[in-house]
């Protein structure tokens, strides 16, 4: 067992874990964030995408280990005061950005950080910034006028 | 899936990152950003002992100018590579290939040296070291060595990296004026490994290319330098057929793979292909 | 009371925010593997690693020692108690040897469970797989369908006499619906015959399948990952033989099915047996190559079409065989999906004759069932890229050989060649929509002048005017094809003291929007505010009746059960509104939420204060029972026939084969639209997966029998970045089918658009030489097409992508790198 400290979504933690647990696993098991969901074994799919240290990674793809000292967000870290919707929420919400909703969290997390990066993407530009986060239902279509609509609300 | 159980460390220094490894032995496995390793481990194709976690040794990261080559930390994210201002001025080329790899979320955590040192031949970077003649800068119990590229890639997943040795930094060296360079990626789908792709750098001087440079991702079981078609460019007119005749020469001495993304014939094809268009875009044509 | 000022005129047909969001965007999901119960165990599920053998020995003491193992099982364990997996389409004749969740003495596929280890912890539960050996002696795999059902072939399974599993045959001389297939064939002035390919394709719903069981008293409850828990329910009872009663299935949030998670899955039976066993709750979540190995697969079928026509493009007779490959077993529906496609090859077209035929075959392969369509876009692609056939034979337009040849708007209703009524449509206004906003004409002068000039890049259009049957179904029909299943479905409308309403559903949504849609309907049904209603569903205790979702049927069959029971709780509302208002019930009228008496416009009663009343029960009409509530069963009496016009522009690079979308339109017509948001997200999302069979999509198996694509990395699902924007409008023709004018549209995206795609890249390839193309029309499929003047042939079948995977999985057999 290894000792960790992380700040997740504002709340400090620190527990011990195995070397091999993954990020997903402890966000998931141990501290009950199972807003955050695994969809793949091989880091193709980005269902697991958080905030760490400010830059979107695959949580499936770090060991819980490596985020020790570091601040994870989650989407359920991203609201604001009083269960406000993040505008990359909203945006998602008014789109039609999502069906069966399992992509969902991975999918705005990686759309936030994308923004964040580039605040005034082309939808090409928005195409290949979400190309590590696969969603089965909505052909993409309503992600990217999603992303495009946060993008001009100044998200 | 999960990957088996191991020992972990997190060395802060080069020096106990090398200890480390001394003592862990032959199964264990170095670890930087682990965009290669996890899933590796995920899918146990591997099990090591020992993980010894570079991600955090400060010498290790960054990018500084030392005059006739910048020095690139083997643990500078992807994302710190393409950002950074001095990669940007002297090997574009870099710059370019890396912003292809996966996509942004490996980018984050994957770093330079990880990805070269896994010597994955599908992977973006070898082909761009290889032309770049990059020096690979190596740590291990008896002090610091430097391996050129050409020597570094051993063979599939193999480097000429001893099991107690950390790969701390890549040299590249600077490009004289004149240089311009061009990454032409072909696959499938846009978050898969290149099924080829070509790196090209050419020196142009009078209208002509005067010296060219071609690197390979994977046709072989490592990276590979097209020399062939860099014969045949140097002194070539900068025209695209010129250019084209040249690149015909891009699958001599190759050893592609065939897999689900194509069967060997029609990668030496390609690289036939994409070798013309990296040239020609590097070239300005 | 309700407020019925803010809400518009009619909820149905607003594009409503769905309600369904919430939850999903905050992360404050419910999905099965979220769920964790006291002392719950976790499972892993060792699978077989080859294809076809015999097990000889298995030996778990090993594994049992391991840390925090509670217990390990294996088919032995449960040989007597775990029955056969049911499949639910029985014609006479169907070789059927039972399916086994977890084997015994013999593996059949590679993936198929082979034990079981319940642990305290997922990581424990994982390690201790790598501790129990087993011994196999192998068999030979059997992989080709048409070798498989050769004289002498191995056999998959020991007790039969042959791998082929059924021939089901329609014939429209013998069925009476048109002349008999071999007066066309001998008459035929131009016949073409195609072989076409329908690879092995992967649902891959996003959310992996997860299962938890929990016993409770002489039952169990389950959580699962299922589009099916009222099925599940009864069939797990029966596999099991526990009383129905005593299960209930919960499906929690979902994510995604596309067919995928229609099943008795034998996981779902394995939590079962080994929750029972130990009496203790267990959860089991498959990682994504589990899923990718060993849930049910979808299409592989062989598909020889021939198609027979005057000289003048008049088509006369189609004549069908295919071979479906069931994979190892007969899972729930698998065998039946070809025939849930027998009655479309004919599509749109008026056939004079027309001959199905349908072979299922056993092979060493993951078992196949329903993927999003199931048999009709197989039956889609099929009639479409023949008629592009066709007509190159003819030196005729493709879109003027379909024009010739498809129903009129004025002929329906119509009764086709395959004997089935289609009620409305209007295929020449939705292909005219189409072609406008396509830029039809445009795009074929830049075709010809690309081709004229030899460009590098060639561009290539394609034409796909498709329909569909859906709104499963007419349960008599289904009675008549040997279903062991009807097709109604269940609603109950609640009225609350309150004024708002709980209605409860037997669909169960993963994604569609059920929650959103109906609320609608009901809000104008009811005239209650939309944010009044609840939608409950999937927990076979709150929801006790119903058939679930598939085939496009949740609205048509579902909504119309909805329609039903609302409009018995207006009638039972309207006897206590004439008593309320002292009138008698002909004179009043409901409006808006409203009873009021005609002509007396100052007296109304609402709803919301009808259901208050009836709560009281202080004033009601005498023999009326205090309740408005009223429940609905409703059997469809016919399919429903969405149909669309699907055009498609394609950008080929003749020099690396690489295919792009240009531009993508299609015209829909699903009826009437209940929500044209949801309808558009319905068809998007259908699309990408349609477009994903044509170019991206494929489960490939080595030689020996072994899942090469068995990772997100190698089976290639299309991201953001592959796709296009899609053009996407609809027409409008009601279907008079249900009360509610609906069609469905889950499919319709799915099934039009692979041949769309695909006739385009054939057409940008014609002045090659080449007539077909494999799908996925891979770069390396097309180059091969383009310089061999072929359908650019198979793939590589060894070899992974994926992290170094080549070096331990070969097509040989042996270790390291493909050379």
């Amino acid at each position: 067992m290894t000792k960790i400290n992380v700040r997740v979504d504002g709340v400090s933690y620190s527990d011990d874990v195995e070397p091999r647990t993954l990020l997903v696993h402890y966000l998931r098991e141990q501290l009950g964030k199972v807003g955050t969901v695994v969809g793949c074994d091989t880091s193709n799919c980005g269902a697991c995408t958080v905030d760490l240290d400010g830059l979107s990674v695959k949580s499936c793809t770090v060991l819980a280990v490596q985020a020790d000292g570091c601040e994870v967000t989650t989407i359920e870290g991203i609201e604001g005061p009083g269960g406000a919707l993040d505008p990359m929420q909203k945006a998602f919400h008014e789109n039609h950005a999502l069906q069966c909703g399992y992509c969902t969290p991975g999918m705005i997390m990686a759309a936030r950080d994308l923004l964040r990066s580039n605040p005034n993407p082309t939808e090409d530009d928005i195409r290949e910034g979400i190309e590590g986060n696969l969603c089965r239902c909505t052909g993409y279509q309503n992600i990217v006028r999603a992303v495009q609509a946060a993008a001009g609300s100044g998200a | 899936m999960i990957p088996a159980e191991f020992e972990y460390t997190r060395p802060a220094t080069v020096g106990d990152a090398v200890s480390a490894l001394t003592a862990a032995g032959e199964d264990a496995k170095v670890l930087a950003g682990g965009q290669s390793l996890i899933p590796v481990l995920r899918l146990r194709l591997a099990y090591p002992t020992t993980v010894v976690d570079v991600g955090r040794i400060d010498e290790m990261r960054g990018v500084r100018d030392e005059g006739d080559a910048i020095v690139i930390g083997a643990a500078t994210t992807h994302h710190e590579v393409m950002r950074d201002p001095l990669v940007a001025e002297h090997a574009a080329l870099l710059a370019q290939a890396t912003g292809t790899v996966a996509d942004p979320q490996v980018r984050h955590r994957g770093t330079f040296g990880g990805a070269l040192a896994h010597a994955d031949p599908a992977g973006d970077l070898g082909a761009c070291a290889l032309a770049l003649g990059c020096e690979f800068v190596a740590s291990g119990p008896g002090g610091e060595r430097r391996i050129p590229a050409t020597e570094f890639f051993v063979d599939y997943l193999t480097t000429a990296l001893n099991p107690d040795e950390v790969l701390t930094s890549i040299r590249v060296p600077k490009l004289g004026a004149g240089w311009s360079s061009h990454y032409e990626k072909f696959n499938r789908v846009a978050q898969a490994w290149s099924i080829v792709a070509v790196a090209a750098l050419v020196r142009r001087e009078n209208g002509s290319i005067a010296e060219a440079r071609v690197g390979l991702t994977n046709m072989g079981t490592t990276p590979l330098r097209a020399s062939a078609v860099e014969q045949a460019l140097a002194g070539a007119d900068a025209t695209e057929a010129a250019i084209g005749a040249a690149a015909e020469h891009a699958a001599e001495g190759t050893n592609a793979p065939s897999d689900l993304s194509g069967k060997a014939d029609y990668r030496e094809h390609l690289a036939r292909v994409l070798t013309k268009r990296a040239v020609l875009s590097a070239a300005g044509s | 009371m309700t407020s019925v000022e803010d809400r518009p005129a009619a909820e149905i047909g607003q594009s409503r925010r769905r309600k369904e969001d919430r939850h999903l965007i905050t992360g404050r999901t419910n999905w099965t593997d979220n769920i964790t119960l006291p002392g719950m165990l976790h499972l892993a599920m060792l699978r077989s690693p080859l294809a076809h053998a015999r097990i000889t020995s298995v030996d778990t003491t090993e594994a049992k020692n391991r840390s925090g193992v509670i217990g390990v099982f294996t088919g032995q364990d449960f040989k007597d108690v775990q029955g056969s997996l049911p499949c639910a389409w029985a014609p006479d004749g169907l070789v059927n040897p039972g399916t086994p969740s977890i084997a015994v003495d013999q593996v059949n596929f590679a993936g198929e469970i082979v034990a079981v280890v319940a642990a305290r912890s997922k990581y424990e539960a994982q390690d201790a797989l790598e501790a129990i050996e087993i011994d196999y002696d192998p068999l030979p795999p059997v992989l080709g369908m048409e070798e498989a059902v050769k004289d002498g072939a191995d056999l998959v399974h020991p007790g039969t006499s042959s791998n082929k599993i059924y021939t089901w045959e329609f014939e429209s001389g013998a069925a009476g619906t048109g002349i008999p297939i071999q007066e066309a064939l001998d008459t035929a002035e131009v016949t073409v015959q195609r072989r076409f390919i329908q690879q092995r394709l992967i649902p891959a719903f996003m959310e992996p399948r997860s299962t938890v069981v929990q016993p409770v008293g002489d039952g169990v409850t389950m959580w699962s990952a299922t589009q099916i828990p009222h099925i599940l329910r009864t069939l797990l009872a029966a596999t099991l033989g526990l009383a129905e009663h005593k299960v209930r299935v919960i499906a929690p949030d979902v994510g995604g099915g596309f067919g995928g998670k229609i099943a008795v899955m034998p996981e779902e039976v394995l939590c079962t047996l080994v929750a029972r066993a130990l009496n203790k709750p267990v959860k089991w979540t498959e990682s994504r190559s589990e899923s990718l190995l060993s849930a049910h697969h979808g299409r592989d079928q062989i598909q020889d079409i021939t198609i027979t026509a005057k000289k003048d493009g008049t088509v006369t007779g189609l004549d069908v065989h295919l071979y479906a490959d069931m994979g190892a077993y007969n899972r729930l529906f698998g065998p039946s999906v070809p025939v849930l496609g027998a009655f479309m090859y004919n599509a749109i077209y008026k056939f004079a004759a027309y001959r199905f035929v349908s072979e299922g075959v056993f092979t060493t392969k993951t078992p196949t069932d329903a993927y999003r369509g199931a048999g009709r876009p197989e039956a889609t692609y099929a009639v479409e890229r023949i008629m592009d056939e066709l007509a190159q034979e003819l030196g005729m337009d493709p879109l003027e050989l379909r024009r010739k040849n498809w129903i009129k708007h004025e002929e329906f209703p119509f009764t086709t060649v395959a004997g089935l009524t289609y009620d409305s449509g209007n295929y020449e206004a939705a292909t005219a929509k189409a072609l406008e906003l396509m830029g039809w004409e445009e795009l074929k002068a830049e075709r010809d002048r690309r081709r004229a000039d030899k460009d590098p890049v060639q561009l290539g259009l394609g034409i796909s005017t498709f329909t569909e049957m859906c709104g499963l179904a007419p349960s008599r029909i289904l009675g008549s094809l040997a279903f062991g299943a009807g097709g109604w479905e269940h609603a109950s409308v609640r009225m609350l003291a309150t004024g708002k309403v709980e209605v409860v559903t037997g669909a169960s949504p993963h994604g569609q929007g059920h929650e959103t849609a109906f609320s609608q309907i009901v809000a104008d049904k009811l005239g209650v505010a939309f944010d009044d209603v609840e939608i409950l569903h999937g927990d076979t205790q709150s929801s006790p009746k119903g058939l679930d979702t598939y085939g496009s049927r949740s609205l048509a069959v579902g909504g119309a059960a909805i329609v039903k029971a609302a409009d018995k709780v207006v009638e039972k509302a309207r006897r206590i509104a004439a008593h309320l208002l002292e009138a008698s019930e002909d004179d009043l009228e409901f409006d808006k939420g409203s009873f009021s008496v005609k002509g007396s416009p100052g007296s109304s009663v609402s709803m919301g204060e009808i259901a208050f009343a009836t709560f009281l029960g202080h004033n009601l009409p005498d023999g009326i029972e205090p309740s408005l509530d009223a429940d609905a069963t409703y059997d469809p009496v016919n399919f429903s026939f969405p149909h669309g016009t699907h055009l498609c522009a394609v950008e080929v690079d003749t020099d690396t084969g690489f295919t792009k979308i240009r531009k993508y339109v299609c015209v829909d017509d699903v009826g009437k639209p209940i929500n044209p948001l949801i309808i558009e997200g319905q068809v998007h999302g259908g699309l990408a997966q349609g477009i994903a069979q044509a170019l991206y999509e494929e489960a490939v198996y080595d030689e020996s029998g072994n899942l090469t694509t068995g990772t997100f990395v190698d089976y290639t699902l299309p991201s953001a970045a592959d796709l296009p924007s899609f053009t996407t409008d609809r027409n409008e023709t009601a279907s008079t089918y249900n009360d509610l004018g609906v069609k469905g549209v889950g499919e319709a995206g799915t099934i039009a658009s692979t041949p769309a795609v695909i006739n385009a890249v054939v057409d940008a390839l014609r002045p090659f030489g080449v007539n077909d193309i494999r799908m996925p029309a891979t770069p390396e499929r097309v180059w091969r097409a383009v310089h061999e003047a072929s359908a650019g042939g198979g793939r590589a079948e060894g070899g992974t992508t994926a992290y170094g995977g080549a070096s331990t999985t070969t097509s040989d057999g042996e270790g390291g790198f493909l050379q």
